[in-house]
């Protein structure tokens, strides 16, 4: 079956006038229909960049440099303006932040989804009312036929954000860019519009593109994820491996620094030591060598290529001769915390 | 709604005493008011019977109080200088000042806005760089100097245009004058308007332009572009509605100074209006004209501040309709 | 920390100079033309301005080497110029070259004294505002919003007619200057005092003022030491732009015939001067000082421009 998305080796880079600055770097993955795919990593890993330029709306200078972007086989990256501006909202829906600000808060709700209704579809003025109206009480607004003459200041956040998702989907997109949709809300508002998001894109059968750091977020929702890191995709994977038997060092470390309900309450959190590079200073080799436990002589002097894991790749050497050969993240921190060197008995296997 | 009107009007009744304040201080205590009625030759007991009756041995606060009401009325005494009442000079004066900045207002925004989004939306054409080039020298050269040039450049050169005074004016109702009905009234008003305006047309411009990139960076212009709007949709809809906010603020206080600034294009080009009225006030000390003048301002300000405030409630929701999130 | 951050910091250290000159500021400069001619305009303007006496090819103000056959000189390119007299000569004979050079040195002197006098006024009562807050703030900042809603050649305007009024014409004369540079100067003190007031509210509540506060140091020395450097640069970018504004009211109100007198003329008052000879054909006399303020306040704009710009990335 054609992939609803298709990533292959994309390469987004920003010049500035201290040279260019590679934002993403060869990185590839496909969503299925109906998928959700999950995406991790740290601010500034790249994963807004990604979401932006799959949707052709990359902040110049910034622009798509090599690779290719494809919607159900179809080449979308390059494509002309007014063709690129037909597909937003028409077949790639795309939902930011902050609801606060993603309105104009001079026009009224029913307008801003009339205008966007009317803008891919052919139909009446009445007829597009009837939908925005129908819109707004799919995504739980009460009164939706009242609330379309109120102006956005009148909402909540949480209320905000259904009209947001509302406008993503008003069109029936066949992808949907969820760019951070929780971060901006009060946590118990969080959940409701993670599980309104969800159910929607069942019903409809659109794939979704979910980007967070929120890693519970994507435990609960995502069927894939994708975890970046410094620009380079570090591991892509099922749900259930990437949380419970990360291949990737980084994603080991990002597991275990989540605090969990069952760890013991007097452990501390597992850390990473260091940061994420800039941009502009990318070690070479794998970007995550200097912070990487299991670091070795490859791993600063080459790139590591993803490798095929359990059920995904994972690009990292450690996964060069196949098959898995980390412990899970439990496994880890009991051996850290024992006192055993795991560096040293991880290469031990790999050897 | 009606809360901000009543709070926006005691607002300016505030400014406005205050200015009162200032201009009644400078009226009782620039010189010596008695000095500047009265000849050399009024014995003391004369100049103490006028003092007496004009109130000026009152307490400070009643003769303040005086002062306000007779400001009411718009009575300010008589010209130092000429020895008119100051109401007649002005009133006689108003219409040329009026029509004037009327003519340069319009002029400057009907100019000035559509080339603040031109420069907005499309930053780098040739064009865009022409108007901010233009921009600048409206913005860096004096208004007394443009004027000049286009004296020099039309009047005295070309002799296509008149350089001074308003031409033929016609009558209207008791006391208004207008140049708008004859062919000399108007070519007379193209160059002293253009002078006045050019300032303020290019100020509008670059707030126009500035507001125009501030909002096209929003996060809403961002999330209308991903909906697949049409360019002229979020150029035209979206953009430029929000742009008239701050706009609406900032041109209306511009268009009020333009009645101040008349005063420099007034005396470039002989205007017959109550600015070239201020300054001779100024050269001679002519304190009630002064005092009249700057409270006449002050009012006129008021009021344009007043019409730019409901204006912006008609735009804004959020004021319009008040209150936090539900 | 890491070790690599560590290990950056001397080499970092050891080659101040070389980031000065690589700063955004001394980039942007040399990325616009533009700004770098008029960087180099109003240097030398402003040092032409500055050394009149020695440079001037006479002195206007003496009265013995003025000679009334001399008046009235077209330009020297022109069929009856002469050579004397590059740009011409006015009405008395003076020729304009060397009466621009010493116009543009009254005009410059008046303009920098008045946003010396706004900026100290302006940062002193913008500091007082918001450290203090409360009842002297509102007092303050309602002055600036009421002197706010006039323009500030009104404000000179009153001003001056105030000072004529309370000094007496004769006495007038002697002040005029002071008068000038007072007018000018409070009808611009007020961005100072706001942009100032808005930083030190910001800056007041920040960890280091409390931690100042907690070790004792009285408010005058915060407010100095500890507050001011943080809001200078702003302070700045408004005294530049002020400067061309200060230049061209000096210029306005002495072609209004209220600023500097004939003895003294500065470039508005060589202006108000030609302009009456504009119609009967010696255009130069008021069009060369014209032209030159012209280029002044464009050359001082497009540098209080670029400082703006450069010092405020986010209106790039």
């Amino acid at each position: 079956m054609t992939p609803t998305l298709s990533v292959k080796n994309l390469r987004v880079e920003i010049p500035t006038r201290r040279g260019t600055l590679v934002a993403i770097d060869d990185l590839s993955f496909d969503i299925a229909p109906g998928e959700v795919l999950g995406m991790v990593g740290e601010s500034g890993a790249g994963k807004s960049i990604t979401g932006s330029a799959i949707i052709g709306l990359l902040e110049p200078p910034g622009h798509v440099a090599a690779g290719e972007i494809s919607l159900q086989g179809e080449r979308i990256d390059g494509l002309p303006p007014d063709a690129m501006r037909r597909i937003r909202g028409r077949r790639i829906g795309m939902i930011f932040q902050d609801p606060l600000t993603s309105l104009n808060p001079l026009y009224r709700i029913g307008d801003q989804l009339i205008e966007t209704i009317l803008t891919h579809e052919n139909m009446s003025h009445a007829a597009a009312r009837a939908k925005a109206r129908q819109l707004l009480e799919e995504v739980g607004i009460p009164a939706a036929g009242e609330r379309l003459s109120s102006y956005p200041h009148q909402f909540s956040g949480g209320m905000r954000q259904r009209v947001v998702i509302a406008l993503a989907l008003a069109a029936d997109p066949d992808l949907v860019i969820a760019d951070e949709p929780t971060t901006a809300l009060d946590v118990s508002v969080q959940a409701q519009i993670i599980a309104l998001l969800k159910r929607l894109c069942e019903d409809r059968g659109t794939s979704v593109l979910l980007i967070t750091h929120d890693m519970g977020v994507i435990a609960e929702t995502a069927d894939r994820v994708c975890v970046l890191y410094a620009g380079r995709m570090a591991e892509i994977g099922s749900v259930q491996d990437v949380v419970k038997r990360p291949q990737h060092p980084y994603t080991v470390g990002l597991m275990a620094a989540i605090p969990s309900l069952t760890m013991d309450p007097h452990e501390s959190l597992a850390q990473i030591p260091g940061s994420m590079p800039r941009l502009g200073a990318i070690p070479s080799g794998c970007a995550f060598n200097p912070r990487c436990q299991f670091a070795f002589e490859r791993c600063s002097a080459e790139r590591p290529e993803p490798y095929p894991t359990t059920s995904g790749r994972a690009a990292c050497f450690l996964h060069d001769t196949g098959g898995s050969k980390l412990p899970p993240v439990e496994n880890a921190r009991r051996a850290e915390k024992a006192g055993i060197a795991v560096k040293g008995r991880t290469e031990d296997t790999v050897s | 709604m009606l809360a901000f009107t009543i709070r926006r009007l005691f607002q300016a009744a505030g400014v406005l005493l205050v200015v009162a304040l200032f201009s009644f201080v400078m009226f009782r205590f620039v010189g010596d008011p008695i000095n500047q009625m009265v000849g050399v030759d009024t014995s003391p007991a004369e100049r103490a019977q006028l003092r007496q009756d004009l109130g000026l041995n009152d307490q400070i606060i009643v003769q303040f109080a005086r002062f306000v009401g007779n400001a009411v009325q718009f009575n300010f005494g008589i010209s130092y200088q000429m020895k008119q009442p100051v109401a007649q000079l002005i009133a006689s004066r108003f219409p040329a000042t009026a029509e004037l900045s009327l003519v340069s207002a319009l002029f400057a925004l009907l100019i000035g806005v559509p080339m603040g989004v031109y420069t907005g939306l499309y930053r780098d054409t040739l064009l865009s760089r022409l108007f901010m080039a233009i921009s600048l020298a409206g913005i860096s050269l004096p208004t007394f100097l443009i004027g000049i040039l286009l004296i020099f450049v039309f009047s005295v050169h070309l002799g296509w245009l008149p350089s001074f005074g308003r031409g033929d004016t016609v009558q209207i109702g008791g006391f208004w004058t207008t140049g708008f009905l004859t062919k000399s009234g108007l070519l007379s008003l193209i160059l002293p308007s253009i002078t006045l305006g050019l300032f303020q047309m290019t100020l509008i411009m670059r707030l126009v332009r500035g507001e125009m990139l501030e909002v096209l960076r929003t996060d809403f212009i961002k999330f209308a572009r991903a909906r697949g709007l049409s360019r002229r949709a979020i150029n035209f809809g979206h953009a430029l509605k929000n742009t008239l906010i701050p706009v609406i603020t900032i041109t209306g206080l511009q268009l009020g100074s333009i009645i101040a600034f008349a005063i420099i294009t007034e005396t470039v080009f002989q205007w017959p209006g109550m600015g070239l009225l201020f300054l001779q006030a100024v050269q001679n000390v002519d304190i009630p004209i002064m005092a009249a003048y700057l409270l006449l301002i002050a009012f006129l300000f008021t009021v344009i501040n007043f019409i730019v405030d409901l204006l912006y409630v008609a735009v804004d929701p959020r004021i319009r309709l008040g209150g936090s999130p539900a | 920390m890491s070790e690599q951050t560590l290990t950056q910091v001397p080499a970092r250290r050891s080659s101040r100079l070389k980031n000065a000159l690589d700063s955004d500021l001394i980039y942007s400069l040399r990325k616009s033309p533009l700004t770098m001619v008029a960087a180099v305009v109003t240097l030398v303007l402003v040092l032409s301005a500055v050394f009149a006496p020695w440079i001037a090819p006479q002195n206007p103000y003496d009265p013995s080497s003025l000679s009334i056959m001399d008046s009235f000189y077209p330009p020297a390119w022109e069929a009856d110029g002469d050579p004397r007299f590059l740009l011409g000569t006015d009405d008395q004979g003076r020729g304009l070259l060397s009466t621009i050079l010493y116009g543009m040195r009254t005009s410059l002197a008046v303009g920098f004294a008045s946003v010396i006098f706004a900026m100290v006024l302006g940062v002193t009562l913008g500091l007082v505002a918001g450290y203090f807050g409360g009842k002297t703030d509102s007092i303050i900042m309602r002055i600036a919003d009421v002197q706010l809603t006039f323009p500030a050649i009104l404000i000179a305007l009153l001003i001056d007619g105030v000072a004529r009024g309370l000094a007496g014409s004769h006495a007038y004369d002697e002040i005029v200057f002071g008068v000038l540079i007072l007018s000018i100067g409070l009808s611009f003190w007020v961005q100072y005092a706001r942009t100032v007031r808005g930083s030190v509210i910001v800056e007041a509540n920040k960890e280091y003022v409390l931690a100042a506060r907690l070790i004792g140091l009285g408010p005058i020395t915060i407010m100095f030491r500890h507050v001011l450097p943080n809001v200078l640069g702003p302070v700045l970018v408004i005294a530049t732009i002020n400067l061309a504004l200060a230049i061209i009211t000096e210029a306005t109100l002495s072609f209004l015939g209220v600023g500097a007198p004939l003895t003294q003329p500065s470039l508005g008052t060589l202006i108000r001067v030609g302009n009456d000879f504009l119609f009967s054909g010696e255009w130069w006399i008021t069009i060369f000082p014209g032209v030159t303020l012209a280029v002044l306040a464009l050359a001082v704009n497009l540098l209080g421009d670029w400082l703006r710009d450069a010092l405020n990335p986010k209106l790039r």
